[in-house]
């Protein structure tokens, strides 16, 4: 068994298992903690607590424009990142293949041309993110392990990713063999290792954010406010 | 109560007690976890360290100092969380991978804690997870009161407050205080009523610079023909305890207040133009029943806004610009909003507004008990300035708000800025302007 195939069998269903296992713990841990229920009456016309969670998820997406450029900045760098991202894993070819080996599931790929932009604009807000977070003296007071590493382990897979990208999807696809079988593995290992952090780090945003805001906009929407 | 405080240029911290440092970080610990429920959880948990709350904070915006970043103002809090409930807990602990609060954290944190968090939540607002952190503010008060590190002028109004049931005045002087102001204002403040359908409450300064609201009040009242009544029992709102992070103190304050309603047969438990009291009685009382008070408890400018919109009171139109400060506890954690800006047409103003008013309002600097902390008014002072620049842009001719503290606050800044603006209370432009 050579590194690829260790990446593609036992590694990768290892990390998968770390991955939805420590997920999945994290999150009924979180919710298992005691439950302290807000018995005031009411606001008078107030929506309903599940009417105000889902309009405090949805008003999350954009900082209102009293924040300023700062806020704006920042968020539109995480919307280039999280969008890139998905597309570059979800809609290029290779990768779709990936999952289908896996799942069974397969949906058409996006052409080469998007996958380099959305790649390029990823690694780019990456770099951004980065260097706000060494430069900017708010996020240098606040930034700890945890920023770092996740940092790290997104951009791996990326980078080694655009390592292995050697020609048109179709071709690599219709190859009869894995082209640079080693690169490849590092690919493999490199999102492993993401998938094995996620349910430590912050990375876990992507799950939590939801419930953060729900628990924000029940609190809120309940004292009539619309935040 | 002795209060070591540290020396050079940074910010003493207080400590009041004489239980060892152990005893302290016992103390806070044991309060912290005891706060740790699912809401602390997904909010400590989903934190990104974006840094984006500085943006919305004042004291940040007033000092670009980055500890004054308002997630940093938790970091004993949140390790506390990692070590002791956290989904990790256990491995956390076992491997060392979050330091421990030490009590010389906790000193440290004081002044960020307490001089540097008015609990305003503005960040609550600009925090893509949806954090409220002035709410895990609160809860690290909480542990920060057991500890016995809160600032001395807070720990000493606390003190007050447990002996007198107000940091103003002992409940016996109630009677003389309220007689003085009617005969100074030429109303009559009924006092101990056996029943009464409200009983009115005051914030401390009514009980002293700002006895008009009182007076205002009471001209209001009898204008709709309401029978209520001030009663020993309960009669300062403000809950001392609620902002120092003293549970006991704010439960007994709250229940002051709702049991005397209670006793007197009062359905309503009317609450003055203050902040913190209606953030405390109106979505805190409950905590201490069980359920739903028995009373319905109401805010100075939702009360106005009721009468004014069902005709009970008519009111002359002034006229000219005016622009509001939205206090914080009252608005962007309250919900009243649109209450006071209804009262504000009702009296003919042209609103011009701040820059930032409503959810999104900046705080006025002295919330959560910073207006009596003067060991904060330098950090107050700076703040100011943004307000200041912010009024003087709309060009309005009035600055009203409608919470006495808040008016304090800007008082205090104006007369250390030499600015030569009024702000104005809500109610009292109300009872001014009583219409025929």
């Amino acid at each position: 068994m050579d590194l690829l195939e260790l990446a593609r069998g036992p590694l990768l269903t290892l990390a998968l298992a770390i991955f939805a296992a420590g997920t999945l713990w994290r999150l009924v841990a979180v919710l298992r903690l005691p439950r302290m229920p807000d018995l005031s009456p009411a606001r008078s016309g107030a929506p309903r607590p599940l009417a105000g969670a889902a309009r405090a998820i949805v008003r999350g997406m954009w900082p209102r424009r009293e924040f300023g450029q700062a806020a704006m900045v920042t968020t539109f760098n995480g919307y280039v990142f999280h969008i890139g991202l998905a597309l570059v894993f979800l809609g290029y070819a290779p990768h779709i293949a990936f999952i289908r080996r896996i799942t069974g599931l397969s949906w058409p790929a996006l052409p080469d041309p998007v996958m380099v932009l959305a790649a390029g604009a990823t690694l780019i807000s990456l770099l951004l993110a980065l260097w706000m977070r060494i430069t900017d003296p708010v996020l240098q007071q606040i930034s700890g392990a945890d920023d770092w590493i996740s940092w790290t382990v997104t951009f791996l897979p990326l980078v080694t990713g655009m390592a292995v990208v050697a020609g048109p999807s179709a071709a690599l696809l219709s190859s009869d063999h894995v082209v640079f079988r080693g690169p490849l593995a590092v690919h493999l290992l490199t999102l492993e290792l993401l998938l094995v952090w996620f349910p430590f780090g912050k990375l876990m945003h992507a799950v939590l954010f939801a419930f953060s805001r729900a628990a924000t906009g029940m609190r809120f929407s309940h004292r009539g406010v619309e935040l | 109560m002795n209060a070591p405080a540290a020396k050079g240029s940074t910010p003493a911290f207080d400590q009041q007690g004489t239980q060892s440092d152990s005893a302290r970080l016992d103390a806070a610990m044991t309060s912290f976890v005891s706060d740790f429920g699912i809401t602390v959880g997904l909010h400590l948990e989903s934190c990104v360290r974006c840094g984006l709350c500085a943006q919305a904070c004042h004291f940040y915006l007033a000092t670009g100092e980055p500890r004054y970043t308002p997630i940093h103002k938790l970091d004993p809090f949140r390790r506390a969380y990692q070590r002791q409930a956290s989904p990790y807990a256990p491995l956390v602990r076992a491997l060392g991978l979050v330091r421990a609060p030490t009590v010389a954290d906790l000193q440290q944190w004081q002044e960020l804690i307490y001089d540097a968090c008015t609990m305003c939540g503005r960040c609550t607002t600009v925090c893509p997870m949806g954090i409220d952190i002035a709410e895990l503010i609160r809860d690290a008060r909480h542990g920060m009161f057991k500890a016995g590190l809160i600032p001395e002028r807070l720990a000493l109004m606390d003190r007050t407050a447990r002996q007198w049931g107000s940091p103003a005045t002992p409940a016996e002087d109630l009677p003389d205080i309220l007689a003085e102001v009617s005969a100074e204002h030429g109303v009559t403040i009924p006092c101990d009523l056996a029943a009464a359908d409200i009983l009115v409450t005051a914030a401390p300064a009514e009980l002293g610079d700002h006895t008009k609201a009182l007076a205002d009040a009471a001209r209001i009242l009898d204008r709709i023909g309401a029978k209520w009544t001030m009663h020993q029992g309960g009669f300062d709102a403000s809950n001392v305890g609620f902002n120092n992070g003293d549970l006991e103190l704010q439960e007994r304050l709250t229940r002051a207040l709702i049991d005397t309603a209670v006793r007197i047969g009062a359905q309503t438990v009317l609450l003055p133009e203050c902040g913190h009291a209606y953030g405390a009685a109106r979505w805190e009382a409950a905590r201490w029943y069980g359920q739903a008070p028995p009373v319905r408890v109401i805010h100075m400018t939702e009360f106005l806004d009721e009468v004014i919109a069902d005709g009970r009171l008519a009111v002359r139109r002034i006229g000219g610009t005016a622009t509001f400060h939205d206090p914080c506890q009252i608005v962007r954690r309250g919900g009243l909003e649109a209450a006071a800006r209804r009262v504000l047409a009702a009296l003919g103003f042209e609103l011009r507004e701040l820059a930032a008013h409503g959810v999104t309002g900046l705080c006025c600097g002295g919330g959560g008990g910073v207006v009596s902390n003067q060991r904060a008014a330098p950090l107050r002072q700076k703040v100011f300035e943004i307000k200041k620049a912010q009024v003087e842009a709309t060009g309005a001719e009035r600055f009203i708000t409608s919470c006495g503290q808040c008016r304090i606050t800007l008082e205090m800044g104006a007369k250390h800025a030499h600015w030569n603006r009024k702000t104005e209370s809500l109610l009292e432009l109300v009872a001014d302007n009583l219409a025929d």
